[in-house]
Formats: C-alpha cells, sequence, structure tokens
C-alpha cells in the first residue's frame, strides 16, 4: 500500500502543500513572495481536512530542501522540523530541482529535462535530470550553483531537452545559445505535488526531523572571512 | 440530591489544578537558546548553544550563517530541554517564541520550528519580545524585584533605559541614538585587536589598566534627558590608539592598550550610572533592574550597586547564564504572556518591534 505523505515546498517565490493518500492528491499552490511563513500552516490544515486526515496518520512529511531562496528553504524545512518532530514521523527532504523536473514529467510528459533557477547576483541553481517512463528519476549532472554561459556544455546536444525554471526566463539567450530545449511556460517553480511523488517513491532517503539539512548549494560568496582567518 | 451528586464528581474539589508549563524557543541572534518553565518549579531546563565561535573569523554575527546554524541546533535542543525535563507533549501547554526584535532569518527559525511543532501537539502559541524577556530575566531569581522599577536593558543591540509600570507597561525613558552600548565594547575592542566577541574581553584587559591615564568623554552626560551615544566613546578610543601605541616599541604596548581599556570601559560605565540615576530621580522609583548581556559586566554591576546603595534603593539582576540571550527568559515571559490570554495565530515576526507596543497583561 502506497505511503500517505503530506508536502511542502517554499524555495521559491511559489508556496505550495501537498498530502498524496492511496486514491487521492491534494493541493494547494499559490506565488505569494514574503507570506509562505503565514500561509503555509493554514494550507496543511484545510488540505488534512480534506483528505479527513490527521497530521499522525500521514507516514511522512517531506520538505522541498532547496536549492532556492535561502529564507524560503529554512521557513520550510522549519516548520517541517517541528511538525515531524512533533507527530513523531520522519522526514523525506527532495531537491526543488528534481521536483520541477517531475513537474515536467507530470504535465507535459516531459523526459529528458534541464531545471534552472534564477540565483541572483548573476548565476542559476541549475540540474538535468532523465525521468523514466515509470516516473523515474535520474540525475543527468550533478545540481550545482553556476553561471550560465558554459553551464551546459557536458550534455548531450542529441537530446530533446525541455527547459523548466525561473533561470530560463531570466537567461533564456544565454541558456538557448548552449542547447536546444523547448522551454516550458507551464513549469516554472516547484510543486509541493512533485515533492510529495519523490518522496513516495523513495523511502529509503526518509531521515529523523534533526537529521534534515537544507540545500543551499551556494556557500561562503556573501560573507568575507577576516584577514588572516581561514 | 442534585447538589452532593455534582460536589462528589466536580474534579475541582478533589484535584488540584495542574501548574502551567512552557517551553520557551530563542533564536534572534547568535545564540540558539531552549528552556522549559515550570510556574511553580521554575526552569526545568535551559539549553543553550552559542555561535560564538562561527561568527568569530568575520569579527561580527554573519546573518546568514547564523540562521544556518540555528536550522541545526534548535530542534536536537528542544530534544534535549524535554528530555532533562521529563517532558512529553502532554506536560507542555503552551510554546512561546521570540517573534523579535532581532535578525528576520534567525527569527524565522525559531518562529517555524515552533509554529510547527504547535500544530503537531496542538498547543498554543505565544510570540515574545526579546527585551521583556531581558527585562523579565530577574525574575528568574530568589529575590526578584516588585512593580514599578527602572530597567536598564544594555547589549550588543540595545541600550534602553524603561520605567517598568508591569508587564506589559513600559515607558522608553531613554536609548541609544547610535551604537549600542555592547556595540560600542565590541568595535573598540576590534581596534585593539582582540577577537570578536571582544566585549567581554576588553573588560578583561581593562583590569590590568590603570586609573588616571587617560580620560575619556561621558557622552551626552553634559546636558539633560536619558539617550545615550557611544559611538563618540569608540572614535575617541581610536583616535587615542593611534596616537599613544608606537608600533616600533612593543614593548609597552601592552600596558598603553590596558590603560586605554579601562578608560573607555570607565567612562561607558560612568554614562550608564550618571544616566539610571537621572532616570531613578526623576520617576522617583527605587528600584533598579539590569539586564542584557552587558549587564554581566563587573564593573557596571560593582558601580550601579554602589549607585543604588548611596540611594537606598536595590539593584536586581539576573545570573549570568540568563544575561546574554538564552530561553529560560522566553520561557518565563511567554508564561505571562499566555496567562494573559496574548497568543497569536499570525506567524509573524518584526524584526523592527518597538518595546512600547505590547499590551499591558493586566489592563
Amino acid at each position: 500500500m502506497s505511503k500517505r505523505i503530506l508536502a511542502i515546498d517554499t524555495s521559491t517565490e511559489a508556496c505550495s502543500v501537498a498530502v498524496l493518500t492511496q486514491d487521492n492528491v491534494y493541493s494547494e499552490f499559490d506565488i505569494c513572495p514574503r507570506e509562505h511563513n503565514q500561509r503555509v500552516l493554514p494550507m496543511v490544515d484545510k488540505l488534512l481536512a480534506q483528505a479527513q486526515l490527521k497530521l499522525n496518520q500521514i507516514d511522512a512529511i517531506a520538505v522541498g530542501a532547496g536549492p532556492g531562496s535561502f529564507t524560503g528553504v529554512r521557513i520550510a524545512t522549519g516548520i517541517v522540523q517541528g511538525l515531524a518532530y512533533g507527530a513523531k514521523l520522519p522526514v523525506a527532504p527532495v531537491s526543488s530541482l528534481a521536483a520541477m523536473a517531475h513537474s515536467a514529467f507530470r504535465q507535459e510528459q516531459s523526459q529528458n529535462i534541464i531545471c534552472a533557477i534564477d540565483a541572483r547576483m548573476s548565476e542559476i541553481y541549475l540540474g538535468a535530470f532523465q525521468v523514466s517512463k515509470l516516473g523515474q528519476i535520474q540525475q543527468v549532472i550533478g545540481e550545482a550553483v553556476t553561471a550560465p554561459v558554459g553551464a551546459l556544455g557536458s550534455l548531450s546536444t542529441d537530446t530533446d531537452w525541455a527547459g523548466v525554471g525561473t533561470g530560463w526566463q531570466t537567461y533564456q539567450s544565454e541558456l538557448s545559445a548552449q542547447i536546444n530545449a523547448k522551454v516550458s511556460e507551464q513549469v516554472v517553480f516547484p510543486h509541493a505535488i512533485d515533492i510529495a511523488y519523490l518522496a513516495q517513491a523513495n523511502e529509503n532517503a526518509w531521515v529523523e526531523a534533526e537529521k534534515i539539512s537544507p540545500s543551499y548549494l551556494r556557500n561562503e560568496v556573501t560573507w568575507k572571512k577576516l584577514p588572516g582567518k581561514g | 440530591m442534585r447538589g452532593k451528586l455534582s460536589l462528589r464528581r466536580s474534579p475541582l474539589v478533589f484535584i488540584k489544578a495542574k501548574t502551567m508549563r512552557i517551553l520557551g524557543i530563542e533564536t534572534s541572534c547568535d545564540e540558539t537558546g531552549i528552556a522549559i518553565y515550570d510556574e511553580d518549579k521554575g526552569i526545568l531546563s535551559h539549553q543553550l548553544y552559542s555561535q560564538v565561535k562561527v561568527h568569530a573569523d568575520y569579527g561580527g554575527v554573519v546573518p546568514e550563517l547564523a540562521s544556518r546554524d540555528h536550522v541545526r541546533k534548535t530542534l536536537p535542543l528542544i530534544d534535549k530541554a524535554l528530555k532533562e525535563a521529563g517532558c512529553t507533549a502532554d506536560d507542555i501547554d503552551a510554546i512561546a517564541y521570540t517573534a523579535g526584535p532581532g535578525l528576520v532569518g534567525a527569527l524565522l527559525v525559531g518562529s517555524t520550528v515552533a509554529r510547527g511543532l504547535a500544530f503537531a501537539w496542538n498547543k498554543p502559541v505565544v510570540p515574545v519580545h526579546h527585551m521583556e524577556g531581558h527585562l523579565l530575566a530577574p525574575m528568574l531569581e530568589d529575590e526578584v524585584p516588585e512593580f514599578p522599577f527602572i530597567a536598564l536593558l544594555v547589549s550588543g543591540g540595545h541600550s534602553l533605559l524603561v520605567e517598568v509600570q508591569n508587564i506589559g507597561e513600559y515607558t522608553v525613558l531613554g536609548e541609544s541614538i547610535d551604537d549600542a552600548v555592547g556595540e560600542a565594547f565590541d568595535k573598540t575592542a576590534k581596534l585593539m585587536g582582540l577577537d570578536y566577541p571582544g566585549g567581554p574581553r576588553l573588560a578583561k584587559l581593562a583590569e590590568s589598566g590603570r586609573t588616571g591615564i587617560y580620560k575619556f568623554p561621558r557622552p551626552m552626560t553634559d546636558r539633560p534627558g536619558l539617550d545615550f551615544s557611544f559611538s563618540g566613546l569608540k572614535t575617541f578610543a581610536a583616535n587615542t590608539l593611534r596616537a599613544e601605541i608606537d608600533e616600533a616599541n612593543d614593548e609597552n604596548n601592552e600596558q598603553v592598550k590596558a590603560d586605554i581599556a579601562y578608560a573607555f570601559q570607565e567612562a561607558a560605565v560612568d554614562t550608564l550610572v550618571i544616566k539610571c540615576k537621572r532616570a531613578l530621580k526623576q520617576t522617583g522609583l527605587k528600584r533598579l533592574v539590569i539586564a542584557g548581556g552587558v549587564s554581566a559586566n563587573t564593573e557596571l554591576r560593582a558601580k550601579l550597586k554602589e549607585l543604588m546603595t548611596s540611594l537606598r534603593g536595590q539593584v536586581y539582576y539576573p545570573r549570568l547564564e540568563y544575561c546574554t540571550d538564552n530561553g529560560a527568559m522566553i520561557a518565563y515571559a511567554g508564561l505571562q504572556r499566555f496567562k494573559a490570554g496574548h497568543i497569536d495565530d499570525a506567524a509573524q515576526v518584526h524584526p523592527r518591534w518597538p518595546l512600547e507596543e505590547l499590551a499591558s497583561v493586566v489592563k
């Protein structure tokens, strides 16, 4: 019997929550920058009520672990840590890039997907994935924060690529110059539905709430050590 | 007959009302503090993780790194606190967290974990003002001040003189127009080449300084009013250092630095004492509370004790571990707010939050 998943994502401008049960998918999605913290728990409350479930009837809580906005990723992480610790549930951290790839597969049947989130500071969070017809997802290149120019050099130009995420909007010309990809208008942000599916498919990745840590990808850029300190 | 029955069945007659317990979460700056407070028994557990080492290499608190560290520490410390206190969810009546003022990213960590936990446990959430936490920290001691009193709140982020009529009834009498006093200590220490956080190190260095070598100004004491200014003291220290430190002759420099540290601390403490005296005089109050990180300063404690003895009043301060940021003060303040019904479903944090906006717990 497939497991019941509650999923939360606030890693980008979008805020979404999903509940996945044996028979149904319940979800809420809204683009509401700066309001994620206020919106998440009311969404959770509403969806659990729709699914007629109590929190402790859920099998695992999935979280969009990033990359994305540092603060956004921490909002989902903090709420999920509190929920999971309080209800004694495992947590399934899911990459927001992988979630977008799954979203492109689910909504547009894409199987080769390049995901790029605008990371500001002239960079993107980048990931490329291959999704099987059964929805199994595989990384083609490791997730990284990188300048758009030259980022796609290692990818095969013979593949039918789909491009998803805000990175494709901000750096359309830089990315399109490197590879021929069909840029999705529908899949721009990660969605909790996909995070729930990916969490359900990989129970091995479920951990205790204390063990999860956001995937920032960007480290030591915005702060500088004092002279002489390693 | 009916009366007799209901009397026998009423739980109020036979069972003493359970005392209230609250979990407190503090993540407003560079310390993760978690505590459990019981109305009758006091603090049952008090957990603290200081990020000092994380920020030392940067010479100050890096907000993004502070947030990242809070994410790592908050849940494990909550777990530790519950275990030490022997509590489960059933024993906790409410969850209090610091909602501001402070670093927005850091505040969000405590706020989100508190909200998530409260949702799972089905408990109310109480947002707490960080400075109210500090202000009430002396209430965790055996000898507590009665209302009303004057509070001097001094830390790396704040310098405030407050008239306290009751919990939530605050009038800010004076505050710093530039650097907080703790900030001036830290910045001056940095000028002297002391490691972050330099304030306590500067105070230590001042112990080997000599009196009367340098004379620093007492900013804004030559005019009426209760506001402070400390950035000028830091500049004065910088200028004195430049004039007095002889790079070629290393031998004497340590003593010169100690003498400057002494003069700086003397001037800062004097200024605080003068303003406290004025505030007490202006309000006619005889009780003084000092709290916040700088209230750990030995010289300040000694001088304020002297002042209160001469005024036939009394000074109150929290033990050292409750002077700096901690969860115990948030749990205590949270319980007072909880009892007054000040719970809140809006998951907001307030990086800037004037103390005077708080509501009274009695009115």
